[in-house]
């Protein structure tokens, strides 16, 4: 029996990461996509796009996994959570083929090329507000009868699940400017910055006001974050927070090139072990455990092979795919 | 009762639209693959300038083709949860794990080679980068390996339990895996993928023979292509022969409504070539038949007894005429292929490979007809297997998710119009990138884009983009 649970906890950890490195990954590039509107100019534009058209289409990947892995590991949480978000899944879905399509058609034609931005950055907004919504959806609860989702067709849709779709907008677009930052030079870094500062602002704001919020949705998430002794785990994460909050404000301010971007990962990577406190060891929060929704063992010893071989070797050629294109982007000098 | 069926109809409406979107592009794009891997090892092997442009060529077109097959393919793996939750809870354990597999093994190689196969020429050098379009190839062949178990299982299930909670769960991987149908079924797909692309190249190594363009590109194309329709069709028509066979003993219901037999033929049935099937009156109205032809072809003897839908309740019936149509459709289309490749043979033969202006026309017209085939194909073994989703295991209105039916319809409108302006747009855009011959110098994506390339302006990259893009804009 024990190895059983450990499988299963396990397979938590590796959806867990998948969907953490989908949001590491697309997460910029999404976040890219919805600063289209901030900078107008043309060759801003090509040489955005440029930052991450060699490796968007991997950083979608995590996403197929992340959904994949979920129905294969945990098929039962699979089949509720998908009809209970079929709104905001397919809005997102919908929002991933425009500006998936965007990459290539934008250099197609000079007289389609505005409307593929807009495309690009509108379907990024989506795709993130979805995912947001999605994200606060499932914190809220999800109603369950037997081994089908029981609620109705609108019941993601509330004030909070609002909230944590704003808060994603403003997380992805630290992301994205903080990697503009990175990725290039002068007059579009410097603007770059500008932006990096506003939705660093955002960001925290959103962090904050969700962090009030949570406790709030279910007694459950009061106990565990602000009861004794819990405090003294989940008390480090909000300091942790302060702290990097600091070191971002202080590499802002001596404008450096790379450590934005990575605290900002760090940041993401703080929230995102808030939300599993939160939630574990629900998969379905209040309803269906990680225990409950497992797939048979045989089912998770067969794929655990596959991970334990594939995912260190996707990480290896992912590494070199962003090494072969590392370094800076500029209007005509990039992609030598 | 009556609004629950109506959303499985819609869901089912759903799923064949998306499905039938996104089959094209993985169809196109695992033939363009290998050929393109195959360009770029003519071309280090041969040092031949032509391989190296007709590579950059079809490397623009795949990159367009590629990237609307991912983004329908990321729809298609979320549709099973959102419209078929009742199918993911219950088959999860078994196809879950397919498709993950698919996932780590395939769809990762291809997205982290792309990058350097589209853009890192330059960056990694002709070894390296042909590493790179190898494994993008060798992905896209992993990928239709696992996706067509997974299919096959959902058609032949093998090595399976079912459990407390009434999902099914691997009892056999081995078996799960190489189930009964599915080396049939891989074999056939990717044959009909490398003919898709094969009708493809060809139609528009055609067009520029027919438009007198110059250079040796079209040659190249026209004559490989034509080489693979003379070799690669009859082994398709084998294979396929085999594949029905394999139908016939798994399936037999989908044989009886790709034949028409609705009625038992206890000593020799007739192939029907033609007639319009009743799903009501049980008969093929109008039917021009050879006699004791069907049994000849399915189990080789003129008087072999065969079964009718008459020995299948009625409850389990696939709608006939939609299986027999789209049978006739793609089995057609297979023999004119057969018939373009051996028409070829002759024309090169004769000298006339390059010359004859009736084989150009006919492999133009032909360029489209790999992707009605795959879809009838498609169609064909989908249509066939129901009212079952995974076949005398689960039914189709019992894998449906509880879902309202205006939410389904909803999200159905808006698939079809999104896909119609995305794909459309697509399209125009690679019947462009074809409207150029190939030429001299030939560059990849990477030197067409601004920004992608080395220094060129948007003006410099609209020239270089050909005639027809600059006659538009």
């Amino acid at each position: 029996m024990p190895d059983v649970l450990d499988l299963t906890i396990i397979w938590a950890f590796i959806i867990a990461f998948a969907v953490f490195a989908y949001v590491v990954m697309d997460g910029f590039d999404l976040g890219l996509g919805m600063l289209f509107p901030f900078f107008p100019r043309k060759q801003d534009r090509d040489v955005m796009m440029n930052t991450v058209a060699p490796v968007w289409d991997g950083n979608e990947t995590w996403l197929v996994l992340g959904g994949g892995g979920l129905f294969a590991a945990f098929p039962l949480a699979y089949a509720v959570l998908m009809p209970a978000l079929y709104t905001p899944i397919i809005a997102m879905l919908l929002g991933l083929v425009f500006r998936g399509v965007a990459f290539e058609f934008r250099w197609r034609s000079q007289r389609e090329r505005n409307l593929w931005d807009i495309a690009f950055a509108g379907g990024s907004l989506l795709a993130t507000l979805a995912q947001g919504i999605a994200l606060g959806a499932i914190l809220q609860g999800i109603k369950v009868s037997g081994r089908i989702y029981g609620g109705g067709w609108w019941d993601w849709l509330t004030p909070f699940s609002v909230l944590t779709g704003l808060a994603l907008v403003a997380g992805y677009g630290l992301l994205g400017a903080t990697w503009l930052v990175m990725k290039t030079n002068g007059d579009l870094r410097d603007r770059a910055y500008v932006l990096s500062w506003r939705f660093l602002v955002a960001t925290l704001l959103a962090i904050a006001v969700v962090s009030l919020a949570t406790p709030f949705l279910e007694a459950e998430y009061w106990r565990r974050w602000f009861a004794w002794p819990n405090i003294l785990l989940t008390a480090p994460v909000p300091i942790a927070v302060a702290a990097v909050t600091l070191l971002l404000v202080n590499s802002l301010s001596n404008k450096q090139d790379y450590r934005p971007f990575f605290l900002s990962l760090v940041l993401f990577a703080l929230s995102y072990a808030g939300l599993g406190i939160s939630m574990f060891p629900y998969i379905v929060p209040r309803s269906i455990t990680i225990w409950q929704a497992a797939a048979p063992t045989n089912s998770q010893q067969f794929m655990l092979v596959g991970v334990a071989i594939m995912v260190p070797i996707i990480l290896i050629y992912t590494a070199f795919a962003y090494w072969v294109f590392r370094g800076k982007v500029d209007h005509g000098t990039g992609y030598h | 009762m009556l609004e629950g069926l109506d959303a499985v109809v819609l869901a089912r409406a759903q799923f064949a639209f998306t499905m039938s979107f996104h089959i094209i592009f993985p169809a196109f794009s695992i033939g363009l693959a290998s050929y393109l891997a195959v360009l770029e090892a003519l071309w280090l092997w041969s040092g031949r300038e032509v391989f190296i442009n007709l590579f950059n060529y079809w490397l623009k077109i795949f990159a367009v083709a590629f990237g609307m097959g991912v983004v329908s393919g990321i729809v298609m793996s979320y549709q099973f949860g959102t419209n078929w939750a009742a199918f993911s809870d219950k088959t999860g354990p078994v196809i879950g794990p397919l498709m993950a597999y698919e996932v780590l093994t395939a769809f990762f190689l291809e997205a982290g080679f792309l990058g350097v196969m589209l853009f890192g020429l330059k960056r990694v050098g002709p070894r390296l980068h042909f590493f790179a379009t190898l494994m993008v190839a060798v992905g896209t062949l992993i990928s239709a390996f696992w996706i067509l178990s997974a299919n096959s299982w959902m058609q032949t299930p093998a090595g399976y339990a079912i459990n407390a909670a009434g999902q099914y769960i691997a009892a056999d991987w081995w078996k799960v895996i190489f189930n009964p149908s599915f080396p049939y079924r891989l074999v056939h797909m990717v044959l009909a993928a490398y003919l898709t692309t094969a009708f493809v190249v060809g139609a528009v190594g055609a067009f520029h023979l027919l438009r007198d363009s110059v250079g040796d590109g079209p040659r190249v194309m026209f004559s490989m292509a034509m080489w693979m329709a003379a070799l690669v069709a009859p082994v398709q028509i084998l294979a396929g022969d085999q594949h029905g066979l394999n139908t016939l003993e798994h399936q037999p219901a989908k044989v009886m409504a790709m034949e028409g037999h609705f009625q038992s033929h206890p000593d020799g049935a007739p192939l029907i070539l033609f007639g319009l099937p009743s799903q009501d009156r049980a008969t093929v109205d109008y039917a021009l038949q050879i006699p004791k032809a069907s049994s000849l072809i399915l189990k080789h003897s003129l008087d072999a007894p065969l079964k009718g839908l008459d020995s299948v309740p009625r409850e389990n019936w696939p709608y006939v005429p939609i299986v027999f149509w789209s049978f006739r459709i793609m089995v057609g289309i297979g023999f004119l292929m057969l018939g373009l490749g051996l028409f070829s043979l002759l024309a090169r033969w004769r000298g006339a490979l390059y010359q004859w202006r009736p084989l150009h026309w006919m492999a133009l017209m032909m360029g489209p007809a790999g992707f009605i085939a795959v879809l009838a194909g498609w169609v064909t073994t989908e249509a066939g297997r129901q009212p079952f989703t995974v076949y005398g295991l689960l039914r189709t209105v019992d894998a449906a998710s509880p879902l309202a039916a205006p939410a389904v319809a909803s999200s159905l409108i808006a698939f079809v119009i999104v896909y119609f302006v995305v794909f459309a747009a697509g399209a125009v855009y690679i019947l462009r990138l074809m409207a150029a011959p190939p030429h001299h110098g030939e560059e990849g994506p990477s030197a067409e884009m601004p920004g992608r390339a080395a220094g060129l302006t948007p003006a410099v990259a609209s020239v270089a983009a050909g005639p027809s893009h600059q006659g538009r804009t």
